[in-house]
């Protein structure tokens, strides 16, 4: 053959190139010879040319400038030309360039064309790269030519006029009649393509499946004639008559049993008939077979039907053939939230394909487990899940992590094991956690304070075996800082007691500060820790001192700042010390599944290295340190609200962190009003400023009678456009004679920025007489504004 | 639906692609390798099925895969499509290249690349399988390739000429006639 000749020769060029520079080369003269061909016009090479510039393409080359080419091509009369023009257009051309309107109107009169050669050229060029104006001009001759040709180009046509209805679903109702009387057709390609149009069909309208819900009765029957015909040597695949078109049919039932009884009604037989005389031991059987449980599972089934189904499952798992387990568990995946108990029978399976060698098997394995995982299995799926991490293929690590921690957070039995199966996690996979796994944790560690010893035991164990999983030293930092009485003090009911000297203990935060291993964050973390270690501890604080003060120097300006506002102090303010670095309280939780709270809430929940001591609100910017220490040095005794503003850290690595920096409020003297006073109670409101849409008010109620008030509460309500969000108070008793305070705090969502307003209803008893009263506030103190919001 | 088609050897050069869905041309080049690199490192005795890559379509597509001699067949397929049905395919194509090449291998492919392409037309169309009946699509492409030589025109007929010629099965006609050494045995004449 003349073209293909030409074709060999070039390839056989290109081939005998030794290099990749020599191939390039090569390529170039080939390339610049077919563009000067295309040049020259018509002389009976072009098809050749083309042909060169096709596989030239497929190596990598560039080969834009062949599109025009492929237009004139397929405007040609010569089939072989057609036939390489139209193949170039679809390897070339795409619906962005512009050369393929071009070839619309050839290929509409290649539709009418008496050789159906040629029609199917045009109809597979329609078909693969079609753009949407196309399908639109075209759309009524396609619909022809579904109606009234030989069922080779009708089989085409369906499958053309399935890219048309992706393409552009309003002219879907234009095929729905002819789609259903191609049911009727013998011909199995045309079979195959009208189920699958008329699947299409019924995923864009819920109306269209609605009509071809009276087709399940003809289905059925195509489905008995393929699954008990004779042998058929045509579309015999493994002794499978055509499994193809079963599982395409099967597919199609699915979609319109699915909720329906009346269609479930009329497929129950024909499932069942299928699930029972399907021959599964070649691929081909497990392909039908596969789809069938999924059908089963899916429509309104009998129950009798249901178990068959599971029990196929079952059975598939078992197989030895590795893609029949995969599809298996695929598809059990899918029936899981339904049939979780079905499903739960074959964990022991599934639990033990995790440990199969294939990476693929191991996935769908991972997954699966992950969701069987409940209350009554945690322990001994997460026995199972870790010794999965320590052998897992590295890139399903980070999932199994998240995957072990959310089931840990949702079933664990106790604390002690919660702690101890994250500490797991973090020694073995510390770098494939996620980064709220270090802040959660230690949320998580507070708030179990009978484990406080124990944890920090564990923890310090493990930073001295290994420092390089960056999440666990930055925990085990933090507990040592908080809890290194606790470790000194050596004893611990819950593992074998070890003592540890505070030498020990220095030493090993000195490592970790000067190790090339630890990260800027890891290297905060312990230097925080060492510096809370100075309240703690006893003989060593000039030990401390000495690390403090080396770090006042240090290139990384995060770890400078930190050592120099120690430094400070330890210098000026060693008074404070011990209130400064006392134990932090128990944090709320404000993890993301968690629904509670946003994050203006009462303590700020983010990375604990950036919360510095806040009940001082000291280690802030240094802008401010100033006024800070002013505040502090002033001794109010307003308790300073724990406000978020002076959490935020300067240098933190995310950017986000520094916008809110900047949008956020400085911790500047915050002003309080009386807003009531009557009886002796008097009720103060302060306000801060979150954002530029959100307020959080502050309502403190003092008592100056000679009784306490008892049974003090508050009720508060705002113009209807603001959201308000009380927190609970602090108590509901005031102290006589102000040596208390009631606090509550209130958050103003005010997204349309009108005024705020907000009436509050205050009742209380007090010497057994039920008091109520009401008071409004138009108008609320103004905080000072940050510098960087533009005041009115 | 099926995304793309790929055919490439054990060192990853292409022997055939084909996008159903458009990518540019380096992104093209660019999920040919990432696909070789994820399929190569594929022991013999796993499954056919993989997951992972994230060029072509994210989390929903699967590579399905099968090996065969030096040559790697990759079809990319999304969830609407049933796996082993795809497997199952692979085979019918390459059962099909075999009857329409008479025993394939590697350099058929390689030289012939436009033949498979249409091949391939019959059987897949637009990311949906077409026809899965091998003696349908071989009957089929046969036809084509006849209507495609018939109507060569006169610019194909000197080469047409030569290659008939070579192809023509004329007997020997021999050149040298090497009569040898003949003996003539005369018959002795009486003398008159």
């Amino acid at each position: 053959m003349p073209s293909s000749v030409r074709l060999q020769e070039m390839i056989r060029v290109i081939r005998s190139a030794r290099t990749q520079g020599e191939e390039r080369g090569i390529i170039q003269k080939e390339c610049a010879d077919i563009r000067a061909q295309f040049r020259q016009g018509d002389n009976g090479e072009r098809s050749h040319s083309l042909a060169k510039l096709l596989y030239v393409h497929m190596l990598g080359y560039p080969a834009h400038f062949g599109q025009m080419e492929c237009v004139r091509l397929i405007a040609s009369t010569r089939y072989s030309e057609k036939r390489i023009g139209y193949l170039g257009a679809m390897m070339l051309l795409d619906e962005k360039q512009d050369a393929s309107l071009l070839i619309t109107n050839s290929i509409k009169n290649d539709l009418s064309h008496s050789s159906q050669y040629v029609q199917s050229l045009a109809l597979c060029t329609l078909a693969c790269m079609g753009s949407a104006e196309m399908c639109r001009d075209l759309a009524p001759e396609i619909e022809r030519l579904l109606r009234a040709s030989n069922s080779y180009i009708k089989k085409k046509a369906t499958l053309c006029a399935v890219h048309i209805i992706r393409k552009v679903p309003e002219l879907a109702e234009m095929f729905t009649p002819s789609a259903r009387s191609l049911l009727s057709e013998k011909n199995h390609g045309v079979l195959h393509g009208a189920v699958v149009l008329i699947t299409e069909l019924c995923k864009h309208n819920p109306g269209t499946l609605d009509q071809f819900r009276k087709a399940v009765p003809e289905l059925v029957q195509i489905m008995k004639g393929l699954v008990t015909s004779s042998y058929s040597p045509e579309h015999n695949v493994a002794g499978i008559s055509d499994p193809f078109l079963q599982v395409r049919i099967l597919r199609l039932l699915r979609i319109l049993g699915h909720n329906n009884d009346t269609a479930s009604d009329a497929m129950n037989d024909l499932l069942a008939q299928v699930a029972t005389n399907t021959d599964s031991s070649k691929t081909a059987g497990s392909a039908v077979l596969y789809e069938t449980v999924l059908t089963i599972m899916d429509i309104n089934s009998e129950s009798g039907l249901r178990v068959l189904a599971v029990n196929i499952l079952g059975r598939f798992l078992l197989n030895n053939d590795r893609n029949i387990r995969y599809i298996s568990m695929t598809s059990l995946q899918k029936i899981v939230q339904t049939d979780h108990n079905a499903v739960q029978r074959h964990r022991g399976t599934i639990v033990d394909c995790l440990k199969d060698q294939d990476t693929s098997v191991k996935r769908r394995a991972l997954e699966l487990s992950l969701a069987l995982v409940s209350a009554v299995n945690i322990r001994s799926m997460m026995k199972e899940l870790l010794i999965f991490l320590s052998t897992c293929p590295p890139e399903l690590r980070s999932h199994t992590t998240s995957g072990i921690f959310n089931a840990a957070e949702r079933y664990s039995p106790s604390k002690r094991w919660h702690i101890d199966t994250i500490l797991h996690v973090l020694t073995t996979a510390g770098g494939d956690v996620r980064d709220e796994t270090v802040p959660n944790l230690i949320q998580l560690i507070t708030t179990a304070s009978e484990l406080h010893c124990y944890t920090v035991h564990k923890l310090y164990r493990a930073l001295v075996k290994d420092i390089s999983q960056q999440s666990l030293v930055q925990v085990a930092c933090w507990c040592i800082g908080e809890y290194g009485d606790l470790l000194l003090k050596g004893e611990c009911e819950e593992i074998e007691p070890v003592q540890v000297t505070e030498d020990d203990v220095l030493d090993a935060l000195e490592t970790v500060l000067q190790s090339h291993m630890s990260s800027p964050a890891t290297r905060g973390f312990a230097l925080t820790a060492t510096m809370k270690l100075s309240t703690r501890i006893t003989d060593n604080v000039d030990r401390i001192r000495s690390i403090v003060s080396n770090y006042s120097s240090c290139i990384d300006l995060e770890l400078q700042q930190r050592a120099v506002e120690y430094n400070a102090l330890f210098r000026k303010y060693d008074h404070m010390r011990a209130a400064v670095l006392e134990r932090m309280p128990v944090m709320d939780k404000n993890s993301p599944g968690h629904t509670n709270g946003d994050t203006s809430g009462v303590i700020k929940e983010t990375d604990p290295s950036k919360l510095k001591p806040v009940e001082a609100g000291l280690l802030s910017e240094p802008a401010s340190q100033v006024c800070d220490l002013l505040d502090l040095l002033d001794g109010t005794d307003t308790p300073l609200q724990p406000s978020p503003a002076p959490t935020n850290n300067p240098t933190t690595t995310s950017s986000a962190d520094l916008l809110d920096l900047l949008g956020g409020l400085e911790p500047a003297p915050v002003l309080t009003e009386t807003v009531y006073e009557k009886n002796g109670l008097s009720l103060k409101i302060q306000c801060d400023k979150q954002t530029d849409t959100e307020v959080m008010v502050t309502l403190i109620g003092s008592n100056s009678t000679q009784n306490d008030i008892t049974n003090f509460t508050l009720q508060a309500a705002v113009p209807k456009s603001v959201q308000l969000q009380m927190k609970a108070p602090s108590g509901n008793v005031i102290p006589a004679h102000g040596l208390g305070q009631v606090t509550q705090t209130v958050v103003l969502n005010n997204p349309n920025k009108v005024s705020l307003k907000m009436r509050i209803r205050v009742s209380y008893s007090n010497q057994g007489a039920v008091h109520q009263d009401t008071v409004q506030i138009d108008s609320f103190p103004s905080p000072t504004c940050p510098p960087s919001v533009s005041p009115l | 639906m099926i995304k793309a088609i790929l055919i490439f050897n054990n060192h990853g050069k292409p022997r055939l692609i084909r996008f159903y869905q458009y990518f540019a041309e380096d992104m093209q080049q660019q999920i040919i390798r990432e696909t070789f690199h994820l399929v190569s490192k594929r022991d013999d005795n796993v499954c056919n099925f993989l997951e992972g890559g994230s060029l072509i379509g994210g989390s929903d597509y699967k590579l399905i895969y099968r090996h065969y001699a030096t040559l790697y067949f990759v079809f990319c397929v999304d969830s609407s499509e049933s796996e082993l049905g795809i497997l199952d395919l692979i085979q019918v194509f390459v059962e099909t290249l075999d009857k329409c090449f008479e025993n394939v291998c590697e350099l058929d492919l390689i030289f012939h690349m436009d033949k498979v392409h249409y091949i391939l037309q019959e059987v897949v169309m637009g990311g949906m399988v077409l026809e899965t009946n091998m003696n349908e699509i071989v009957a089929q492409v046969e036809l084509q390739n006849r209507m495609e030589k018939s109507e060569g025109g006169l610019s194909g007929a000197p080469a047409r000429a030569v290659s008939a010629v070579k192809n023509m099965n004329l007997p020997e006609i021999p050149r040298n006639i090497n009569i040898g050494d003949i003996n003539i045995k005369v018959p002795s004449l009486s003398p008159f």
